[in-house]
């Protein structure tokens, strides 16, 4: 589904990544682990077009399409989503209003019709329950004054709403306690389809309890220097990430 | 001949084709002798720094316009909010127009200034209350001597009037260029309640000035929702005086949309007379071109007790230029105030600029003010978060400057009015809006 080539990028003339190849098929779920400031969220923003970002070398290969081409709508509309770590809040568009407009938007792109608005609601309405949305949540202003679980929670409800072909979920765990995490996770598990496939990027071990990983990448200093199994994230998390620098080093 | 000569010599020839004997006659000869004195604002005078005035009066206006061939109001429907039932007070080039209008005098007077001057039931109002805080100052005391038409507004206490006015300024282009001086009188009763929307329209391409002065009055508990629509064509300016007296316990809100015209100045003035008054001030302007607008308001706290809302937003594209000059006085007696007041400003271009100014003076010690300005460009985080939702570059800006100034309309009472402020905005931005805030 998603097959990176040796993608260089950086920002403000600082090289953030170095050479990333990864390739992620239908039906599974990646993870990938680092320390702070190793390139990870650099990669998702990447991915989802962040135009800060300048890829000087590589591409982005999604179902036989270089995606660098495009702009961000243009990816999304292909079926790429990205959870974010601080999703943006922006008062005086409510979390109804704005889904509204994000899914005749992606439907506009198709050349489809808007969604009737009885058809809208019956969506919302089944998404929301998904995540154990409140319906009062809905009508507030997307993200103002949202909780850090709330926030979250959001996300992974736009998600839900879109169905998208890859899913990056940057760090969507950070700032949840466990009932919360739970919560984002089974979302995230129900949402789970052979046709479609989950790149979660994280510090910490934690959210693989919940979310489990086909497969675990390593990333450090803008590269992945590691992958293998669901049982290399249990050992990051036991032994921390210093052991693969002095291998990395070794090497 | 200069304008201001011009318009000093057509006044005895003015105020011969109104009603020389008119009891305002004494009030129109002290404040052209003051016109006369002051001359027009300049830069020089600090109010006036931003706002030249200068392009705007080199045109050779007239006060006499001729008597105009009457408006079909098929063709002059969409200025008004039609869906819902409003009284209205028309006036086309500065006259009267009967047909267009629907007026009362039932449980409320809407109707006219210049009857409500020549008739003796109105003139206890008219003594009380005409010319009684617009102050000596040129172009108001210009507007007060060629001062006879306008809306009359008279609300007696324990009334609520039971539909909104429309007061709605057509010029039709009939003079080459044509300077309208309506004059406004808003009297609202103890625990009385009126909802007004003002609009000028400039039907022409031809220059239109309108220097328009609105006194209004809040008895007791009165409440008071006035909205300005400033989305006039782009060859007509507005320089809009409105002053606002409050007294005990009365809550006044203006909103004011400005988005069309060529200069618009609006000097917004309210005075608290009272304890436990509310004076709410909104605005929101989305301008682009060499469009530009200036918000100078005051608020005077005199009492204890009372507080004050302005929030004021403004989008500027092109090489628009916008001026927000907001001054709060609280004076000693006026304890436990409680004056907020923001401005908050996009520039969508690097030729586009603001100049905002906040002036507090304060002269109570237990009070608390509050006052806020931002400058700035979209939010790119903001941006870049719609549109990997898949929301196209220029919706997403739409749908962040909608969201920008939606908080300000939240405030509108009449929904029919929001929605329409709502479209104008969409209209403003080039957009087919695909929600709805």
């Amino acid at each position: 589904m998603l097959k990176i080539k040796n993608l260089h990028a950086k920002v403000e003339g600082l090289k953030i990544l170095k050479g990333i190849d990864l390739e992620i098929n239908p039906g599974e779920v990646h993870a990938i682990m680092g320390p702070n400031g190793s390139g990870k969220s650099t990669l998702s923003s990447v991915i989802a077009g962040k135009e800060e970002y300048e890829i000087t070398r590589g591409e982005i290969i999604m179902e036989g399409e270089d995606l660098t081409q495009f702009d961000a709508e243009e990816r999304a509309h292909k079926g790429i989503f990205l959870s974010f770590q601080y999703p943006v809040e922006i008062p005086g568009v409510s979390v109804t209003n704005f889904m509204r407009a994000v899914i005749n938007a992606n439907r506009k792109a198709k050349g489809m019709e808007d969604m009737p608005a009885n058809e809208m609601l019956k969506l919302i309405r089944e998404k929301s329950e998904l995540l154990d949305i409140d319906r009062k949540f809905l009508s507030r202003s997307l993200n103002e004054g949202f909780s850090g679980g709330e926030k979250k929670r959001n996300e992974i409800f736009q998600m839900a709403m879109l169905e998208p072909k890859l899913a990056i979920l940057d760090e969507t765990d950070s700032g949840l306690d466990i009932d919360a995490l739970r919560i984002v996770a089974n979302g995230v598990n129900k949402l789970k389809r052979p046709d479609n496939a989950t790149l979660v990027i994280t510090h910490y071990q934690r959210l693989l309890d919940y979310i489990i990983p086909d497969v675990v990448h390593v990333m450090l200093d803008g590269r992945i220097v590691k992958t293998g199994g669901k049982e290399l994230a249990h050992e990051l998390e036991a032994r921390g990430y210093d052991w693969i620098k002095e291998e990395v080093s070794a090497q | 001949m200069e304008l201001k000569e011009k318009l000093i010599s057509s006044f005895l020839a003015f105020e011969e084709q109104v009603d020389m004997n008119s009891d305002v006659h004494e009030i129109r000869s002290r404040a052209i002798k003051d016109f006369e004195t002051m001359g027009f604002p300049t830069k020089k005078q600090e109010a006036w720094k931003y706002t030249s005035l200068n392009k705007v009066l080199k045109h050779d206006y007239t006060v006499f316009p001729k008597k105009h061939d009457s408006l079909d109001y098929r063709d002059v429907e969409k200025y008004f909010i039609d869906d819902i039932d409003t009284y209205k007070i028309v006036f086309v080039d500065g006259i009267y127009s009967s047909h267009l209008s629907s007026t009362t005098h039932e449980k409320i007077d809407a109707c006219l200034m210049s009857s409500a001057m020549n008739s003796s039931k109105y003139k206890p109002v008219i003594d009380n209350y005409f010319n009684k805080i617009a102050p000596k100052e040129s172009l108001t005391s210009l507007n007060t001597a060629f001062s006879h038409e306008g809306a009359f507004i008279n609300i007696p206490r324990n009334t609520m009037a039971d539909k909104p006015i429309q007061v709605v300024n057509f010029s039709t282009g009939n003079e080459s260029a044509l300077l309208v001086q309506p004059r406004n009188l808003i009297v609202v009763g103890e625990n009385s309640h009126v909802q007004i929307i003002e609009r000028h329209q400039s039907l022409t391409d031809h220059p239109v000035l309108t220097n328009s002065v609105t006194e209004i009055f809040a008895d007791k508990r009165a409440i008071v929702d006035y909205y300005k629509i400033q989305n006039d064509n782009i060859n007509a300016s507005l320089i809009d005086n409105t002053f606002v007296e409050q007294h005990h316990e009365s809550y006044c809100s203006v909103h004011t949309f400005s988005f069309g015209g060529n200069l618009t100045r609006n000097n917004l003035n309210f005075y608290q007379k009272g304890e436990r008054i509310d004076s709410t001030l909104k605005g929101v302007t989305v301008i682009e071109g060499k469009q530009h607008v200036d918000h100078n308001t005051l608020v005077h706290h005199a009492e204890p007790n009372c507080e004050s809302h302005q929030d004021y937003k403004a989008v500027f594209a092109g090489s628009s230029t916008g001026v927000f000059n907001g001054k709060i006085v609280v004076e000693k007696e006026a304890q436990k105030t409680n004056a907020f007041q923001s401005n908050n400003n996009i520039l969508l271009d690097d030729k586009a600029s603001i100049n905002s100014k906040p002036q507090l003076e304060i002269f109570a010690d237990d009070v608390k003010c509050s006052h806020g300005c931002t400058i700035g460009q979209l939010d790119e985080d903001a941006l870049f978060y719609l549109r990997s939702r898949g929301i196209p570059a220029k919706e997403a800006r739409a749908l962040l400057m909608y969201a920008f100034a939606n908080n300000v309309l939240e405030s509108v009472k009449i929904p029919e009015l929001k929605k329409r402020i709502n479209k104008i905005i969409a209209v403003k931005l080039g957009v087919s809006v695909g929600f709805n805030l």
